[in-house]
């Protein structure tokens, strides 16, 4: 006998559903992609200050991404292995740049770095200036890419079952010797899509680093600024360009996390 | 050896309290007890990945309290191996090698271990594709390999299909009667204890039971929770009076226990007998006239629920002997147990 065949009325909700949210992500960035014509790209890659706002944006990016790893590594392993009082309290701390508008970033940035306080004239009179700097740049980018960092590498941590930790400590090796022979190894996929997070979340940051440092010039603002001042159309090559050579960054970035992992 | 000295352990859900546990050079040694009766708690505070509250743990005459994990040379095995996912198999049987070079296996020794062990044939391959018993061998392998003052076993064998799992309990005994070495081992399955250990002792809700010799816990269970974990299903509270203990109206002989007070009797269910048809047995002591309440197949046993003036006993007979029998709910049946196989507490 042959049985009829229903399709799932909830599956059909799900689909219909999920094709909306699809397109509401990519509609406006194709539109954006289509607009500009060929010459238009070409010619915004030859601008030199596109490169170098680009260049700039991928760079700070990455160095918070960097600060990010180098910091934040131990405490994300903190936060997934000890229990301690004020753990909770630690966790919404890190969460906060996620939660605060950005120029209020910037702006905290900009007071804590100032002259006017004694952590800022220290800073200074150590030549370290936020204002309109590169550093400037960097400090916001890892402030806003941080909380990603450490929530992605603390649930690779929290992945690894601690077990391989006590047996390798029985083993005679010790707790820093654990964390580089079999958390770091284990861990280490974790912390490359953590930095791609951060780097991601970085890269694409406008609210505090227009605060913090419209010079030397990013490539959000960069764009920012050739919108209002020629419109529309100036604007979006320079956004597609950032786009492209994200995608290219971060897809190599998975592949190569990719590939090694299936190689160990 | 080790001496584990009033040692508690507390946590915010869970205490340890004053552990006293003397395991002598070269036992093995089984502690038993239900799940989340402490059991890997406390192998965790002997090997030093706990801190403990109070008390000191001393192996081979050494304080070791202090020391770190590291230093204490005490070999670990999990129930699920924990063997490292990135590692080659000998790259996890010599991962100690490195930090404990002095004291660990020489290349001969290791080789032999290897061969012993018969995992030979795995040195090259990753961990994630072995069999449980090769994924046990590997994991004793690397304990072994760093020559350990003592070896715990945290349930090595519950993990394992049962074709593996008499492999390694063959494996473990024959490797404890050549090394010698002292072993701590934490099971909850009884029949583990019998065939591995000399001594076992009985944790419950962080508490010990009941220490000695796994005889003496087999048929002189100290209190009721002894007795029903050992698997006597027959409890009674008792009025004992020398060689007679009256529970409910039945009067039953027992062996003198010696004048120590107790309040209780336990029988095996595989030492009641039962006689169909309300046959008798030559020697008619402690026979009773019975009903068959309830019958539970476990496959190669089953057991049988008879109700004795009121009093439910629970007997266990093989399915041969059941088909031969042909026992049915209703059924009147007489069962008889020996003076012997009643144990008082």
């Amino acid at each position: 006998m042959k049985t009829q065949r229903f399709p799932d009325l909830f599956l059909c909700v799900a689909f219909c559903c999920s094709a909306v949210i699809v397109m509401f992500i990519m509609a406006p960035l194709l539109q954006m992609i289509m607009q500009p014509s060929m010459a238009d790209l070409a010619e915004t890659a030859q601008d030199r200050d596109v490169v170098r706002a680009i260049r700039m944006s991928i760079l700070t990016s990455a160095a918070a991404a960097l600060i990010s790893f180098v910091f934040g590594t131990p405490l994300a392993y903190l936060l997934a292995r000890k229990q301690f009082i004020g753990k909770r309290l630690v966790e919404s701390v890190i969460d906060l740049p996620i939660m605060i508008p950005h120029p209020i970033v910037g702006i905290a940035i900009l007071s804590l770095t100032g002259r006017n306080n004694a952590f800022g004239a220290a800073l200074w009179s150590l030549g370290v200036r936020a204002m309109g700097t590169v550093t400037g740049i960097v400090i916001v980018l890892t402030f806003v890419g941080l909380p990603f960092y450490i929530n992605t590498v603390k649930s690779s941590f929290e992945a690894i079952p601690q077990r391989l930790e006590k047996v390798s400590r029985s083993l005679g090796a010790s707790a820093g010797g654990t964390f580089f022979r079999i958390t770091f190894p284990l861990a280490w996929r974790g912390m490359v899509v953590g930095m791609i997070m951060c780097m991601a979340r970085a890269i694409s940051e406008f609210g505090a680093v227009v605060i913090v440092a419209y010079h030397p010039m990013t490539a959000p603002v960069m764009i920012y600024e050739r919108f209002t001042a020629y419109g529309l159309k100036y604007a979006q090559p320079v956004a597609v360009w950032l786009i492209a050579v994200c995608l290219l960054l971060f897809l190599l970035l998975r592949l190569f996390s990719g590939s090694a992992r299936s190689r160990s | 050896m080790i001496h584990i000295k009033g040692v508690s352990v507390k946590l915010p859900s869970f205490l340890l309290d004053q552990i006293d546990l003397r395991i002598h050079l070269g036992e093995f040694f089984t502690l038993l007890g239900p799940t989340g009766s402490g059991k890997t708690l406390l192998l965790e505070s002997i090997i030093g990945l706990l801190p403990i509250t109070n008390g000191s743990i001393w192996i081979d005459g050494r304080n070791v309290t202090a020391w770190a994990p590291e230093k204490r040379a005490i070999g670990i095995v999990y129930q699920d191996q924990a063997l490292f996912p990135h590692l080659s198999v000998k790259k996890n049987i010599t991962y100690g090698l490195r930090y404990l070079k002095r004291r660990g296996l020489t290349t001969t020794d290791l080789d032999r271990l290897i061969e012993q062990l018969s995992i030979g044939h795995l040195l090259d391959r990753g961990v994630e594709n072995l069999s449980g018993g090769e994924k046990q061998r590997v994991a004793l392998a690397r304990a072994l390999a760093i020559r350990p003052n003592v070896l715990l076993l945290d349930e090595p064998l519950s993990a394992l299909d049962p074709e593996f799992r008499e492999d390694i309990r063959e494996l473990l005994k024959a490797l404890h009667a050549e090394t010698r070495l002292t072993v701590l081992m934490v099971t909850h399955d009884f029949a583990e204890a019998h065939f591995l250990a000399q001594r076992a002792a009985i944790l419950r809700n962080g508490r010990i039971e009941q220490i000695g010799s796994v005889h003496e816990l087999f048929n002189h269970p100290a209190n009721f929770f002894v007795a029903r974990f050992v698997g006597m299903k027959n409890i009674f509270n008792a009025q004992i009076d020398g060689t007679h203990a009256r529970v409910g109206n039945l009067s039953i002989q027992i062996n003198s226990n010696g004048g120590s007070p107790s309040n209780h009797i336990a029988i095996r269910p595989e030492d009641i007998r039962v006689f169909p048809n309300q046959a008798r047995p030559e020697n008619d002591v402690n026979c009773f006239d019975g009903r068959i309440e309830r019958i539970i197949n476990h496959g190669h046993h089953l057991d049988l629920q008879i109700a004795v003036d009121n009093i439910d006993f629970r007997a266990t007979i093989t399915s041969g002997q059941f088909m031969r029998s042909n026992l049915q709910i209703d059924n009147r049946v007489n069962i008889a147990f020996h003076p012997n196989s009643i144990h008082p507490f």
